[in-house]
């Protein structure tokens, strides 16, 4: 519980939908999927998945040269996000810049873009004389949160959580935090990611990357479904713009939703394999934090990305805690998984589920796993007055994490 | 290569690396008042002209008293003669 209430103001999002929320909400309320077939993923040796969700109407010409040359691809999704998600707050210069919001917003790793290019020119004859001076600015790990930072003039805290697939789950529940403490008035947070076929390749040669659908990459991922066979990667950003209620208030400023707990622990039973025990842990953690029992919670956002393991694990985690008559539904298959912003894009679909008071289906949920029907899974758009959610996060590494929002 | 042909090559070079209009460039032209580099763009001009035309000029003394693009025209000039003498 946070010594002073948060809300949310202001939601910024990158997506395979384009930029704002309301083309990420349209699409997902008509049943679209973001997935497309990458022709360059054929062109490795050893690449056997060649599905991505890659972020569209992004203009990078937007942000000045200034700053846009420290800036990879995740950076310029952040930084447009950022902006955004200020603009919808309404606030002005003062409240942006004079010290009392600060940056909490995280990526996977620096920008692997930017790395494959340094090393490249490297290897030819291990020379650094055509090196860039803004290729550091890139690829150090908090290149986004600082590069945020720098174009909107940002000079409160920084802080740059990085935790894969739970980083913009951290950096929301984080940000949080500090404005629960007082510590800052509002907090620019989420999380970036651009993809590259590091991160692909990293679930394929795990065997959890989808590869059976490149021929037809709306299929897939199939979260739940008998038929998944994986994750599909994808980028973007997604950041809200979360102040203290009293400051909300005081700016007459239009309050999306509230951010009532927040938890995360650590599994150290397995750096790759999720385990449902802990998951559960975690969505526990997180009802104790908002002080709402299980009953309350009338709706579950998963993180569920259609791996074998990963959706038993978490069904089995919310069966535990919820029952089976909660609904729930997975946001990957419509957006594929976008790493490090997957927490942000999916909160900002929660925010908007909420508001609209209705219920987002998961896309290629067919036939359900039986592994997995212990839970009640969402097929359809439904009308649903609901007034609290909770939203999981699940990384390599072991880390879980679980948000909970209410409708304000 | 011509004077004109090293003087169009840098002010092309320097407009694509610097997103700066041709029109805009002239002789007069300030690196830092007029152009807006900083002391990051002054490293990249020089392995922009480096890569263009083909020289080690990293050490170089002169390097440190260009302030406009007619420096740079006149400095890579002498450059360029001084590698086809040698």
């Amino acid at each position: 519980m946070f010594l002073k209430r948060v809300v949310i103001t202001g939601i910024g999002v990158v997506s395979p939908f384009g930029r704002g929320v309301e083309n990420l909400m349209g699409a997902l309320l008509t049943g679209k999927s973001g997935v497309v077939e990458v022709p360059a993923l054929s062109e490795i040796t050893g690449m056997r998945t060649r599905v991505a969700a890659l972020a569209t109407g992004v203009d990078p010409m937007e942000i000045p040269r200034k700053f846009r040359r420290s800036m990879s691809s995740m950076s310029i999704f952040a930084t447009l996000a950022a902006q955004d998600a200020a603009a919808m707050a309404g606030l002005s210069d003062v409240e942006l810049q004079g010290g009392r919001l600060g940056v909490s917003i995280g990526s996977t790793i620096g920008s692997p873009q930017t790395m494959q290019e340094f090393f490249r020119d490297f290897g030819i004859d291990n020379s650094l004389e055509r090196m860039k001076s803004t290729l550091f600015f890139h690829i150090m790990n908090h290149s986004c949160a600082s590069n945020v930072a720098q174009a909107l003039g940002v000079t409160g805290r920084i802080l740059a959580p990085a935790a894969a697939c739970s980083t913009s789950c951290h950096a929301v529940g984080y940000a949080a935090e500090m404005i629960g403490m007082g510590k800052q008035e509002f907090m620019l947070c989420g999380g970036a990611d651009e993809f590259h076929p590091l991160t692909s390749g990293t679930f394929d040669i795990m065997n959890a990357a989808s590869t059976r659908f490149n021929d037809s990459p709306t299929r897939t991922p199939r979260p739940f479904d008998k038929d998944r066979d994986g994750i599909v990667c994808g980028e973007g950003s997604g950041i809200l713009l979360l102040e203290s209620l009293e400051s909300a208030k005081l700016r007459g400023a239009t309050i999306l939703a509230e951010i009532a707990g927040f938890a995360t622990n650590s599994d150290p039973g397995s750096i790759a394999n999720p385990n449902a025990s802990c998951i559960a842990e975690c969505m526990r953690l997180a009802l104790e934090d908002a002080e709402v029992t299980p009953d309350q919670i009338d709706y579950v956002n998963a993180h569920a990305t259609a791996t074998e393991q990963g959706d038993i694990a978490e069904s089995e985690a919310i069966a535990h805690i919820f029952g089976a008559k909660t609904p729930v539904s997975s946001l990957k298959g419509h957006l594929g998984h976008a790493m490090a912003a997957s927490g942000t894009l999916e909160l900002a679909a929660c925010i908007e589920m909420l508001r609209q008071g209705v219920l987002i289906p998961t896309l290629n949920l067919e036939h359900v796993d039986p592994l997995c029907a212990n839970i009640t899974h969402v097929h359809g758009v439904t009308n649903c007055p609901i007034k609290t959610v909770i939203k999981n996060n699940f990384a390599l590494g072991g880390i879980n994490s679980s948000i909970i929002l209410r409708r304000y | 290569m011509t004077d004109q042909e090293i003087i169009d090559k840098i002010n092309s070079s320097l407009a694509e690396e610097f997103e700066f209009a041709l029109a805009e460039m002239t002789p007069d032209t300030t690196l830092f008042e007029d152009m807006g580099l900083d002391s990051l763009d002054v490293v990249d001009l020089v392995i922009v002209l480096e890569t263009a035309f083909g020289m080690k000029i990293r050490e170089e003394e002169a390097i440190r008293k260009i302030r406009t693009l007619g420096d740079i025209h006149t400095f890579v000039i002498d450059k360029k003669r001084q590698m086809e003498s040698a």
